[in-house]
Parts: structure tokens; sequence; C-alpha cells
């Protein structure tokens, strides 16, 4: 009850700070960019706010947990991409002085045609987005009211969604700023008293290097939950192969799928799978069953296959159960479905490992997430609300380093819950850490820390689904419906719409939201950074640097870079449901991480393109150029948009 | 000095900074896997607890990028003021 206690209380402070902000929301200029006259620290915390969303605040803790080194990519990469922002796109873009990314995509060329093209990204990104804020909803909720996965995203989302359709940017400006500080204050307090419990961060860390080959252990009885097929992939658990486990099923099971952990490699004799579980299992398995899981040796013509050190190589089965059901695990086993300790700590482990292309997938991923930060929608349009470039830079350092002072808290996460809270390896209930590893202390302090953290996650996917939805609705109110459908529509009609479009958007994000309770929260974020990576960042960089960039050339990078990484990624998705088979290794990696391709394709398309239409190069492309760049004391920049008060 | 001359020597004094800045950073960034992947041994050197690359990249890797950020910042604004001085004239 504490938990909820606390979340309701951020609830309701982001209600009411909404509502006051909101009554002096007054023109069309104060919905869509917030008046362009925030400070500097108010900008810098507000974007950090609505930064750290809950891929942040849940999902990379809960990544770092489950993949250890690998997943150190993320936070470094969420939170480095500014610096990218700052050096190539944070100043030219203000200067040159437009509310969203579609205006800067018209204004540059001219062209209205391209603003259609250009504000279709703004829902694909923005739906990507959404997904993990409502997983992360949902997790929260199952973890501390044990309500079901949907309930959470329902109650949660819509709460949202009738907020943001009220107050518009103004309200969340001041709101996303003073999440921000929930956020830093709920991740990084309750570790000191985790540390002062647990052991500290470096001392985890040392015991995991010193024991490359360990696996953790639960010390006591542990009840395990697992999912049935409908929720495949996570209906798989992997057996360790250190060592020989006992589970007892408590419900009645059935086993859909037996195989090993380690794929044969060329030559290896096939491993009858069934032979690791004792007794032989058949059919229903009843209620009460005590099963033994043995490794069994890898073999090739007979002999076992050893190792580098000597020793013959095992592997576990991995079970695949058809329904959920529950079991408990004996006290004293290794946990399943986790690494050891070196796989976990050091690079190239079993997350960038997985297709076998580890350096590859490693820095598409680097790629995917320093270029993604420089064209995220909804962060971009930020940097309007600075009254100038100067400011526009201060923010992004600021920013940086309130993001950075939060991100560095995230690993300490991952290591105390690898050691003390194993058993959500065993559940596939990593991306709860922060909020299942305070509770396991137990007790009203338990309680009370799980609250606060539950209190962060809370803001976390508040604040980034409220910035998503406005960004999103202002795109439909502000690009396709004042700019396309209806030009003549009054400001008031203009603000109807956004509304309207809020609550569409909405609940099209949470009926989405139900779909992808299998994906880590990070890896959909990952997404969403792939496809502003591979469209949105080459048209800023290229938009603002290089004068010889044409419409056509914009368009069909934009298009072509977007749109494949778009189509691969749902690929990936699709075959990790199961639903289509990609058998090629590589092409599954380029697939699951096509930044490595999808960034370099657009930015060569662009080029192509445009010199092949160089005769469609803006007859005022030098004007253009000296609005981005010429320092704003030489007044060569306009704000694309002049302000009027009430109207644009 | 002509529209098209300041355009070009503004940019060309602006991407020259931007370049340097970030041709430190993403060094830093890509360089990193190739020493995981080459120099195993000295990526999981023990300093304290933390492998030497866990600790770059978790730890001291925010700092740096803050350390660069104010750095291009400073010049930034100093290469802005020193373009309107010289256009004034």
């Amino acid at each position: 009850m504490i938990p909820l206690f606390f979340v309701i209380l951020v609830t309701i402070a982001t209600v009411i700070l909404g509502v006051v902000a909101t009554k002096r929301a007054q023109s069309a200029s104060d919905f869509f960019v917030a008046g362009r006259q925030v400070s500097v620290g108010m900008n810098a915390s507000a974007i950090s706010g609505e930064y750290l969303s809950a891929a942040s605040f849940m999902g990379v803790a809960g990544l770092i947990l489950k993949n250890g080194y690998d997943a150190l990519w993320y936070p470094v990469g969420y939170a480095a991409g500014y610096l990218l922002l700052l050096l190539f796109i944070a100043g030219p873009l203000r200067r040159f002085g437009a509310y969203t990314i579609p205006d800067f995509a018209e204004g540059r060329f001219d062209s209205p045609l391209f603003r259609k093209i250009a504000v279709s990204f703004v829902l694909f990104i923005g739906f990507f987005y959404t997904m993990p804020q409502m997983k992360g909803a949902g997790v929260a909720m199952q973890t501390i009211m044990g309500w079901p996965y949907w309930v959470g995203i329902v109650v949660v989302g819509s709460v949202i969604t009738f907020n943001v359709a009220l107050g518009g940017m103004k309200g969340i400006t001041f709101v996303q700023a003073f999440q921000y500080w929930v956020k830093l204050f709920a991740i990084s307090v309750p570790v000191f008293v985790l540390m002062a419990v647990y052991g500290g961060y470096s001392g985890k860390l040392g015991t995991f290097t010193g024991e490359p080959k360990g696996i953790p252990k639960v010390t006591k009885d542990t009840p395990l939950k697992f999912v049935g097929k409908d929720k495949a992939p996570n209906n798989a658990v992997s057996f360790s192969p250190g060592a020989e486990t006992v589970i007892t099923f408590t419900k009645d099971t059935e086993i859909d799928k037996i195989s090993t952990g380690r794929k044969p490699e060329p030559g290896e004799d096939k491993l009858d799978a069934s032979l690791a579980i004792l007794p032989k299992i058949e059919g229903v398995i009843p209620a009460g069953t005590q099963v033994t899981i043995l490794p069994l040796v890898v073999t090739k013509a007979g002999q076992a296959v050893l190792s580098k050190e000597g020793k013959p190589i095992k592997t576990a089965p991995k079970l695949e159960f058809a329904k959920p059901t529950e079991a408990v695990l004996a006290a004293g086993s290794f946990v399943p479905n986790t690494q050891n300790n070196a796989k976990w700590g050091l690079p190239y482990g079993t997350l960038t490992s997985k297709h076998g292309f580890p350096v590859l997938y490693t820095y598409s991923l680097i790629i995917a997430l320093i270029c993604g930060t420089a064209g995220l929608p909804h962060i971009l349009v930020r940097f309007y609300t600075n009254p100038d470039g100067k400011s526009a830079k201060a923010t992004t350092f600021w920013v940086m380093v309130l993001i950075g002072a939060f991100y560095a808290f995230t690993p300490i996460w991952g290591a105390l819950g690898r050691a003390d809270l194993p058993m959500l390896y065993a559940n596939n209930k990593t991306d709860s850490v922060v909020i299942a590893l305070p509770r396991a202390i137990g007790g009203v302090w338990g309680d009370v820390l799980s609250g606060v953290t539950s209190a962060g996650a809370f803001a976390a996917f508040m604040s980034t689904f409220s910035g998503l939805l406005v960004s999103m609705s202002g795109a439909l109110a502000h690009d396709i419906y004042g700019k396309i459908i209806k030009p003549s529509a009054t400001p008031e009609e203009r603000i109807k719409m956004f509304k309207i479009a809020a609550v569409i958007f909405g609940f099209a994000s949470m009926a989405l939201g139900l779909l992808v309770e299998t994906f880590d929260i990070a890896m959909l974020v990952g997404w969403a950074f792939a496809i502003a990576a591979a469209s949105y960042f080459p048209l800023l960089l290229l938009g603002a640097w290089w004068r010889g960039l044409t419409m056509p050339g914009a368009a069909a990078g934009m298009l072509g870079g977007g749109l494949l990484s778009l189509g691969a990624i749902i690929a990936f998705m699709l075959s990790d449901k199961k639903i289509i088979t990609i058998d090629d290794p590589l092409t599954k990696a380029l697939c699951e991480q096509p930044a490595v391709w999808g960034v370099p394709l657009a930015l060569v398309i662009m080029f192509v393109v445009s010199k092949v239409t160089a005769k469609q190069i803006p007859w005022d492309a030098d004007l253009k150029m000296l609005r981005l760049h010429a320092p704003e004391a030489l007044g060569r920049s306009k704000d694309y948009i002049e302000d009027t008060g009430s109207d644009h | 000095m002509n529209d098209k001359e300041l355009l070009r020597s503004v940019m060309r004094r602006q991407a020259g900074l931007s370049l340097r800045v970030a041709a430190v950073f993403l060094g830093i960034i890509f360089i990193l896997p190739l020493v995981n992947l080459y120099a195993p041994e000295l990526a999981a050197t023990n300093v304290g607890g933390f492998s030497l690359t866990w600790l770059i990249l978790a730890v001291l890797f925010y700092p740096i990028t803050w350390g660069l950020s104010a750095y291009f910042i400073k010049r930034s604004n100093a290469l802005e003021d020193a373009i309107v001085q010289e256009n004034a004239k």
C-alpha cells in the first residue's frame, strides 16, 4: 500500500501543477512552444525530465541487470548523443527559428510537400517511443499492485492522456522540470540505502570478476512464475550448465518444447535434450512433481568436446512452457536465464553476441543511439523554447550534466540486482529491478524505498508520454490540420484539434503497449532511436551544413533510410515473436540493429539525389544558410514563424 | 565582405571547431570497442573492483562529455563574438 501512496502522490502533484500552469497558457504559441521564453535552468530540467523515460528509469537498469557490460552502451548512448546535437544541430536549428522539425523541413526548402513527408516520421518515432512507456506502466503496476499487465496500461495511459488534452506544452514544461528532480532523487537516494544494506558498487563488481565462471544462486527456496506460449519468447527458461537444478512444479504444467541452450556446432553430435530432465517427462506434469535438471556433455562422434581449459563443454536444457505455470526453485540452485559472471561483466557478452556478430552489433547500437538522440522530434522541439542560440547551447550543456548524473546510477542497480535479487532472471522480470530490489529489504523501509522508485518510474513515463503526446498531437494539429487540411483554421480550432488528437493518440499508444510485453523496455526505445538516426538526423545534419541539399534529395534519403530501418525492425520483432523466420544470422543482426547501414544509406541517398537534382537547390539557399549560421547579433536570423501573440 | 564570403568563412570556422570536438568524442566511443576486442586483458584490468573498461564506460565517460561540451560552448561563443566584431567594423 505504501508504494501506491507514493505513486498517487506524484500523479496528483503532476496533475495539479499541470492545471496551475495551464491557467497561464493563453495563446496558440503558448500551447505549442511555451511562448519561447523559458530560462536555461528550467528548460534544461524540462528537457531532461522529458527525456528520462521509463526506458531510462526502469529499462536501462533492467537491461544492465540482464546483459551486464554490453548494455552499458545504452545509457552512454542516450547521454552522449547530446554532444553531437550540441556540436552540429542545436545552434543552427535555434537560429533558424521554427516550431517543429516539419517546420524546418518546409522552411529550408520552401516545400509544403516535404512537410507532409517529414511529419510522418514524428508519428513513426513517436509510436515506437510510446510503446516502451506503456510497457513501463504495465510492469510497474504489476510489481507494485499485482494488477494484470493491461490494467496498469489503461489506468496510467488514460490519466496522462487527459492531462495532456487539458494542458498542452506550457503546462508540461513546468511539470517536466519538476519530474526530472523527482526522478533523480528516486534513482539515487534508494541506491545509497541499498548499498549500505547489501554492499557497495565496486565490491559487487569485484566479486563478479573474481569468479568469472560463477552464476548467481538463490539462497532460499524461491517461487517462480513462468508464462505460456502466448508470451513467447518469454516462456523459455534456460537452465544453468554449471550444476544440476532442482525444481518442484506447484501447478499442473505442460512443456511445449525442450531444446539445448547451446546450438551444436558443425560436426558435433545432436543431443537429446529430453535426457537432461529426470524423471523423464511426457504430457501434463501434475502439480507437486519434482524434477532434476542435468547439464549434458557436448560430444563429437561420441567423444566429449573440450573447452580451452581442457574441461568438457556442457549444455543445459531450455524449456518452453505451453501454459502459464508456477514452480519452486530449490535453495542453493543456480538461477536460470543468466550467463556466467565473465559473460555478464565483460564486453561482447550475450547481448551483442547473440547473432554471432558482436562487434558489428556494438557499433550499430552506438550509431543508433548517438545519432538518434540528435534526431528525436520531441526533444528538438524544446530547443525552440530558448530565446537564442547561445542559450540553446547552454541548455544542452546542462541537459548533459543532468542526464549524465542520472545515468551514472543505472549500472549500480544492475550490479546490486545481479548479486542480491537474481530471481528476477528466472522470472524474466529484469525490467522491474528498480521497484523489486528495494522492496526485497523487507519491512516498512523496503516499502518506502520501493515507493520512492515507483514514484520515479511514474514520473518517468508520465513526463515522456506527455511529451510524446504533445509532439504527436502538435504534429497533427499544427502540421497536418493547420497547414495542410485547413490552413484557414482559427487558433481555437487548432487547439480543439490538438485535444482531439491527444485523445486519439493516447488510446492508440495504449493499444500498442499491450503488444510489446515480451520486449525489453530499453531495446524498444533503442529502436525509436534507430529510426530517428536514419531519418531526421541526416536531414538535420545535411540541412544545416550542406548548401547543396535539395528537397528531393532530403526526402529520398529520409524515406529510404527511415522506412527501410523501420521495416527491418518490424521484421525482427515479428521473427522474435515467431511469426516469421529469419534464418541468416547476419541478416537478423542487421535487422535488429539497422543503424550501421541505415544512417550511411540515408546520407548517401541524400547526397546522390541532391547532386542529380542540383537545379532544385533553393534560389535563396545562401540566405538560408546565413540564417542558420550567422550569429544572431548580425541580424541575419529571423524566426521562421513570426510570433504575433495569438496567431502565427 | 559580401554575403557569400561571410557565409563561407562563418561556416568553415564553425565546422572546424565542431569537427575537432567531434573527433575527440567519436574517437573515444569508437576506439573503446576495439580495445575490448584486441586487448581484452587490458580492458579487464582490475581498478579498485571495477574492470578498466567498465570504469571508463559506466563512470568516467559522463564527465568526459561534460568537459568536451563546456570547451565547445566556450570556444563557440568566443568564435561568434569574433565574427560579430569583425563584421561590425
